[in-house]
């Protein structure tokens, strides 16, 4: 074989490699954001689950507020329906049905035999746990897609993503205090 | 940049432990040959001593990486719970592992009303963390939080590692000194000033046998201080880290001044595991505590690092008791 033939070879060989790596590595990245998101998808289907628990657990101890557990009852239906919207439909109004539980939840305050009430209790403790993982289920779907994105959008990746079809993904809503991100104080004292 | 400080921060806490650890086995081997040699009157002796400290503490280090979780916690007496024993203890923790992107630890409860905590473990495959039952009565769901995400914070930063292996060589370094002074002040050393006498020997041996001596008062000091500076230090990390996990810095705040101002002792806790509590649970040590040989920054400072976080004016320790609503 003579010299000029090997070096083609190998720089066709290089170059496939590095064309893989590149496709192998993002694809990696798109399959953490979907995995991110079906660990949504889990916590959101478990919320919708619970709710209709809690209402028929309070809606016979409460007279006036009947208004509160429409709202949440609309809410929740909205948010189910949303799902197949895409995810900033869906968190908008999955922000719509956390705003109405804390109104629920605010009532709930108003009447001591519910607060007393270990089924109520146990309903609301769930519910707590659920929104805060779906809360850290969105800053860990951010930090996945930001990863993503900044990976798609530079050299050398970004030649390749656009033809081997790599598309930039949407964030949820930041939420306001996901601004404020503390600084690590590492001075030795 | 957030992001990337927290794993400049893992990787430098990696490099810190490959570090420390170098440094206390080079003590224990240094130390090992010193007893060596003034113990059998010459350099082939000591070099036999050290191959054997540092095989010694090796030994246990290995031992230590591996069961050294179960160790800490049956000496504390925790049981494992599970989600119907304590729901909302295993709630929050599920919610922090997400934060934070680790597997599930197991979940301990130590029975005992001071409140603390602490997290074990050699990596974060194979974390455990236990709180007290104390913990979960005082504190509301957001201040548990605030502990939960501090003590994940130290299974993700990887120091839990760091606090099993070299809390055994450092151990092992106390132990080999302590053996060594016992052995010259009660009579040990006769054996070998006989042998001198007839080989000549004595003025070499009298001078290693000084050096022994002060290395084996020295040694455990220093590798104290060093694992005691490390061990400050990341409890302020571990705190910030938390707030970084949970971003909300006023549960930890809370729940660090109530647990300050709580007056119950930990009596499972002592000096060999006080150091992997969510604070000191030796209360006449906390007094003290901005000094050389305390496991944790003093809580007021530690407060008053979360407090800048977010842009408050630091607190005195009067104003700290109104903050726990304990007084």
């Amino acid at each position: 074989m003579e010299l000029p033939l090997i070096i083609i070879i190998a720089v066709v060989v290089l170059l496939v490699v590095f064309v893989v790596g590149i496709y192998n590595s993002l694809v990696q990245k798109r399959l953490r954001i979907d995995e991110a998101l079906a660990q949504i998808e889990v916590q959101l289907k478990r919320r919708h689950d619970l709710i209709p628990n809690l209402v028929n657990a309070v809606k016979g101890y409460m007279g006036f507020e009947q208004k509160v557990l429409t709202d949440v009852t609309n809410a929740r239906a909205a948010a189910v329906s949303a799902g197949a919207q895409g995810p900033v439909q869906q968190a908008a109004a999955e922000n719509m049905l956390t705003g109405t539980l804390r109104s629920l939840f605010a009532v709930v305050e108003n009447y001591p035999e519910l607060k007393a009430n270990q089924n109520v209790l146990e309903l609301q403790e769930q519910l707590t746990t659920t929104e805060n993982q779906i809360s850290f289920s969105r800053q860990h779907y951010n930090a996945t897609v930001l990863d993503y994105n900044t990976a798609i959008a530079t050299l050398p990746n970004m030649l390749l993503a656009g033809p081997l079809g790599f598309a930039k993904r949407e964030f949820f809503d930041a939420e306001p205090e996901a601004a404020n991100v503390p600084n690590v104080d590492l001075s030795l004292s | 940049m957030a992001r990337e400080s927290f794993y400049d921060q893992v990787s430098a806490n990696r490099r810190n432990s490959f570090l420390m650890a170098a440094l206390v086995i080079v003590l224990l081997g240094l130390l090992g040959f010193t007893i060596g040699w003034a113990v059998f009157g010459d350099p082939s002796g000591g070099v036999v001593a050290t191959g054997a400290a540092i095989g010694l503490g090796g030994l246990a280090g290995v031992g230590t990486y591996f069961r050294g979780d179960a160790l800490v916690l049956s000496v504390s007496g925790a049981k494992e719970v599970d989600a119907s024993q304590a729901p909302q203890l295993l709630n929050v923790v599920q919610e922090m592992v997400i934060a934070a992107n680790i597997p599930m630890p197991k979940v301990y409860l130590i029975d005992d009303t001071a409140p603390n905590a602490f997290a074990t473990g050699r990596d974060p495959q194979h974390a455990s963390i236990a709180v007290t039952t104390g913990l979960l009565e005082k504190l509301d769901r957001e201040e548990l939080q605030g502990v939960i995400g501090h003590e994940l914070s130290h299974v993700r930063n990887l120091d839990i590692r760091f606090s099993l292996v070299v809390g055994v060589m450092v151990g092992a370094i106390a132990i080999l000194a302590d053996f060594f002074l016992r052995f010259t002040f009660w009579g040990g050393g006769r054996g070998s000033r006989d042998r001198d006498s007839g080989s000549g020997g004595g003025g070499a041996q009298i001078i290693i046998f000084v050096v022994a001596i002060v290395l084996a008062i020295l040694a455990p000091l220093i590798s104290r201080f060093i694992q005691l500076a490390v061990s400050r230090q990341r409890e302020y990390l571990a705190d910030a880290s938390a707030v970084e996990l949970t971003r909300n810095p006023y549960g930890l705040e809370r729940a660090l001044a109530k647990i300050s101002g709580d007056p119950e002792v930990l009596e499972v806790a002592n000096r060999g595991t006080q150091h992997m509590y969510f604070t000191n649970p030796i209360k006449k040590l906390e007094a003290r505590s901005s000094g050389l040989m305390s496991t944790h920054p003093a809580i007021i400072d530690r407060i008053n690092r979360l407090r800048t976080l977010t842009g408050e004016p630091p607190l005195g320790s009067s104003e700290a008791a109104t903050l726990s609503g304990l007084e």
